[in-house]
């Protein structure tokens, strides 16, 4: 064909310029640490941000600071700055470890010692672990268009199965009964995530409802469970489960009190599995064009209905194993306080993690940090942990509403449009 | 001619990395169309936000009546006596006409009381003085979208606007409300309004400017008028270069029969039977080209065809099996390409890079995948392929598509379906909203396509494009296929009677095209 030969319209101009630079003659993929830095400015600015703001709050509800400004104004500037350094430390000592006591301790070479000095960071990787999959189960749901917001009712129905599995089952071998449990856990929430994806696919209800609707299922049908079919023997009418046998355990890596465990490499690996199903698979080419663009994913020939139904089975399914998870490495029995919520802070971290496998470990691992630091803070500077619950509030304002962070740092709006994450509204219930 | 009643003076519009407005001078005379030709991205809505004050020049100035002013917000342009007619309408659908036109601007009596009948007596009598033809009662949702335009004019005249900006108008318009408005537009125009009116179509600027001024890449490359120029020469004013806007091609070499429908009925979303006993039949090699205005049964009918709606009644075979009631991609496997009416919402997944787009039909199968497991590189390097191909303008195969131009866009569809193995394919209104240069490539695309076997349904409302490529022409009204003519053996006329439901014994007594109602 005829080459055509005019010179580029502005149009042209316009998207050599944003993009920077003129087509490459030979592809290749963009730098991965120069994407990785475009992708990840906004969430960093968002967390910068938010502790600044948290930390203003901490200033204006410490009730020193007021008494130290009666006294004179630089001491009670000094009392505000004192606190907030007092706060943050206490935070990264109770988070990460006192950098001081980890350093004496390996030139200690006691592997006690070590193992104490490091451990308020393996502590913050428990407390990531199920906020893991639990993020990639919303995640997931995203990039297929649906809200999965019934992760927490998931979460329970796969603990539930995972416990029963677990203590009921007597005498198999660990390396079967283990996978077993998980895998109960994996099916109850799979169970729990196909009825809305089959009431979503079928009759268009809309899942954001159904799934709400499931959560209250889900809570007071193990309640009843705990309190009846499953309580443990001698329980005195508490909703307890027994505990589940030795077999089912997931390995806890170093002795009591350290509670690291097998299950943050199982997340591992599972966010790993996500990745490659969602980006490297015809059936996660599927499930993103239907997720993009429904009427697409039509034309193209794609399945729609399967498609939803497979995504929220495979979202409850993620959603199950974070209780499984729990159960068999932390709890090792069941109990209704089983969760502070880790279904509604995994639809925060998924955003923040954009929806990508990778994004919601990075977003895991500082709801784990922030979490697990909050409790030490609380204890050593006598700051509510609610504060923490705040400041995750703020990192995720922001973050849903990145024109107050391009606004505060003078940054430009994305040139290109970025791969986005779409979800039907509620009018949209197809 | 009479004073200028707007003058722009080096009027220049940087954005970061473009100059969207080089120094242009643009001078509009009392009474009189100004049409403002050019490519999309070319700079004229720029210049018209420019002047509606919705951007401000870096450099130049504006007068009006020889009077120098400044232009910060729509309200001192709409003081200045500037209005404008947006592409996309600033309507509220469940307000009747005189409230929409009130709006902003409402009469009040016994304080706070909107006056709507002396209101609509205003409108009534504006209408009545343009041949606007508008209820004032009439709830805007209720409208066609032909009048609904009707409604952002009288808003304009109902604040004493005397420049009007059109801003695409026909964009949203069948051939028949076109019509109307390049009527309406006269009218005003002969009453001592002065008109600019932006467009890329060259028959219509043709058809009703007074004088011509044509904009490339933020430049005014030329000014001419009706009388000195025709479609070709504004063509390659636009472009750059000549463009060929007759379509060569050979005579067909038909072969056999490809698709054959049979009294298919098809009904759309609401349950109306919208495609009714429609029969017809495409050969290898031939292209057959279905005209109609929009909104006559052409998408449900390339629905049907293409597995996305399931018909009622009749048949469908396609290469000798019965695909009725097949799907999508059992159709897409017997070798049938779509190039859908609706590119954004039907043929592209907006966020996903290029490549991903160019394998949206094949992306399950080898070489595009391998069992489960895409195979990215060969997504990539058919990516690079097809790019110099088709000459996709993109910086590159992993851009998403949501970055290109509307033409470009486009071009990743044809490149996607067209480099297929395919014995059959069904366009539909593939040049829709593109520019010249584009259209051109399309077209020849598609010729090429009929030239080498492929049997080609084109479904398109622009009667030019039909007429230019078909091989035979069907013309569809009211759901039902009228007529099929042999395209030599037809005129443009004819089909737009019978576009317009004149049934074909009755064209030579008919004086004119009947008023069509289009549902909406």
């Amino acid at each position: 064909m005829a080459k055509q030969t005019n010179k580029p319209d502005a149009g042209k101009i316009f998207l050599e310029e944003a993009t920077g630079g003129k087509p490459q003659s030979h592809p290749s993929r963009p730098s991965f640490w120069k994407q990785a830095g475009q992708t990840l400015l906004i969430p960093a600015l968002a967390i910068v941000t938010g502790l600044i703001v948290g930390a203003i709050l901490i200033i204006f509800t410490s009730l020193e600071v007021y008494a130290a400004f009666k006294q004179s104004f630089f001491g009670g500037l000094w009392t505000a700055v004192k606190t907030v350094i007092d706060a943050y430390w206490a935070l990264f000592a109770g988070s990460i470890g006192d950098p001081v006591r980890i350093v004496t301790a390996l030139q200690s070479g006691d592997a006690l010692e070590i193992r104490r000095a490091i451990n308020p960071f393996l502590e913050s990787l428990v407390a990531a672990t199920p906020y893991i999959l639990a993020g990639l189960a919303v995640a997931l749901g995203f990039r297929a268009g649906l809200f999965n917001i019934g992760v927490e009712g998931q979460f329970f129905i796969g603990a539930a199965a995972s416990t029963y599995v677990g203590y009921a089952i007597k005498g198999l071998p660990w390396f079967i009964h283990m996978p077993l449990a998980l895998l109960a856990g994996a099916v109850g929430g799979g169970l729990w995530g196909v009825i809305p994806g089959w009431l979503k696919a079928k009759t268009g209800g809309h899942e954001v409802i159904n799934t709400i609707m499931m959560n209250w299922i889900a809570f007071r049908l193990t309640e009843w469970l705990l309190g009846g079919p499953m309580n443990r023997p001698g329980a005195g009418g508490m909703p307890i489960s027994p505990f589940i046998e030795k077999s089912a355990e997931l390995p806890q890596f170093f002795p009591s009190p350290i509670r690291f465990h097998l299950g943050f490499f199982i997340a591992l690996g599972i966010a790993w599995v996500v990745y490659w199903f969602l980006f490297k698979t015809t059936w996660g080419f599927n499930l993103r064009t239907v997720g993009a663009n429904p009427s697409a994913g039509r034309y193209a020939g794609m399945d729609i209905v399967g498609n939803t139904v497979l995504a929220m089975t495979l979202s409850g399914a993620l959603a199950g194993l974070a209780g499984a998870n729990q159960i068999l490495a932390v709890n090792r029995t069941m109990m209704i306080g089983l969760s502070p919520g880790y279904g509604y802070d995994s639809i925060a971290l998924a955003l923040l993690g954009r929806s990508h496998p990778l994004g919601v470990v990075l977003a895991a691992l500082l709801f784990g940090i922030l979490r697990n630091g909050a409790t030490r803070m609380m204890v050593v500077s006598g700051i509510p942990d609610d504060i923490i619950s705040i400041l995750q509030a703020l990192i995720l304002i922001f973050i849903a509403a990145p024109a107050i962070i391009r606004t505060v740092y003078r940054l430009r709006a994305p040139k290109v449009e970025e791969e986005g994450i779409f979800v039907s509204g509620w009018g949209g219930a197809k | 001619m009479a004073e200028p009643v707007l003058q722009l003076k080096g009027i220049t519009k940087r954005f970061p990395g473009v100059l969207a407005n080089d120094h242009i001078d643009l001078t509009l005379y009392q009474g009189e169309i100004l049409a403002l030709l050019g490519e999309n991205g070319a700079g004229k809505t720029t210049l018209m936000n420019i002047l509606y004050g919705l951007y401000h020049p870096d450099e130049g100035e504006i007068l009006v009546r020889g009077q120098k002013i400044t232009i910060s917000a729509p309200t001192d342009a709409i003081r200045a006596g500037i209005g404008m007619v947006h592409q996309h309408f600033m309507l509220i659908p469940v307000f009747t006409v005189t409230e929409n036109v009130m709006l902003g601007e409402e009469t009040v009596r016994l304080g706070d009381f909107l006056d709507r009948q002396s209101s609509a007596k205003h409108i009534k009598e504006i209408s009545a003085q343009y041949n606007l033809a508008v209820d004032p009662t009439a709830y805007v949702r209720d409208l066609p979208v032909g009048v609904q335009q009707r409604v952002e004019i009288i808003k304009l005249l109902y604040r004493k606007a005397d420049i009007l900006i059109f801003d695409e108008p026909t964009a949203v318009l069948t051939p028949q409300e076109a019509d109307e408005l390049f009527k309406i537009m006269r009218s005003l125009s002969a009453q001592g309004k002065s008109i600019i009116f932006i467009t890329h179509k060259l028959r219509e600027v043709l058809e009703v400017a007074d004088r011509i001024m044509v904009i490339r890449r933020g430049t005014v490359v030329g000014s001419t008028t009706p009388a000195e120029a025709d479609r070709n020469t504004l063509a390659a004013m636009m472009v750059g270069r000549a463009v060929n806007l007759e379509v060569e091609k050979q005579p067909a070499q038909v072969g056999d029969i490809v698709l054959q429908v049979e009294h298919l009925t098809v009904e759309d979303d609401s349950h109306q039977i919208t495609v009714e006993d429609v029969g017809f039949d495409v050969h290898a090699g031939e292209i057959v080209g279905v005209a109609g205005v929009q909104g006559n049964g052409q998408t449900e009918l390339v629905q049907a065809l293409t597995g996305l709606r399931k018909p009622l009644g009749g048949s469908i075979h396609l290469l000798g099996q019965d695909v009725t009631r097949a799907t999508p991609r059992q159709i897409t496997e017997l070798g049938c390409a779509h190039v859908p009416e609706d590119r954004q919402r039907d043929g592209l997944v907006l966020p996903f890079p290029v490549a991903d787009n160019l394998v949206l039909c094949t992306y399950y199968k080898p070489p595009a995948a391998n069992g489960v497991t895409l195979q990215q590189n060969f997504i990539l390097q058919n990516a690079v392929q097809l790019i110099d191909q088709f000459d996709i303008r993109t910086p590159g195969p992993l851009t998403t598509v949501g970055a290109l131009s509307g033409g470009n866009q486009q071009k990743v569809i044809i490149a996607r379906e067209l480099s297929r193995p395919i014995l059959f394919l069904v366009a539909s209104q593939p040049t829709r909203g593109l520019d010249v240069g584009s259209i051109e490539y399309i077209h020849k695309r598609l010729v090429e396509k009929r030239d080498a076997g492929c049997a080609v349904l084109l479904v398109s409302p622009e009667l030019d494009e039909i007429m230019e490529l078909s091989d035979r022409i069907a013309v569809m009204y009211r759901g039902k296929i009228i007529a099929i003519v042999p395209a030599e053996e037809t005129t443009k006329e004819a089909i737009g009677l019978l576009m317009a439901g004149v049934q074909p014994e009755r064209i030579e007594r008919a004086v004119g095209p009947r008023k069509v109602e289009t549902t909406f």
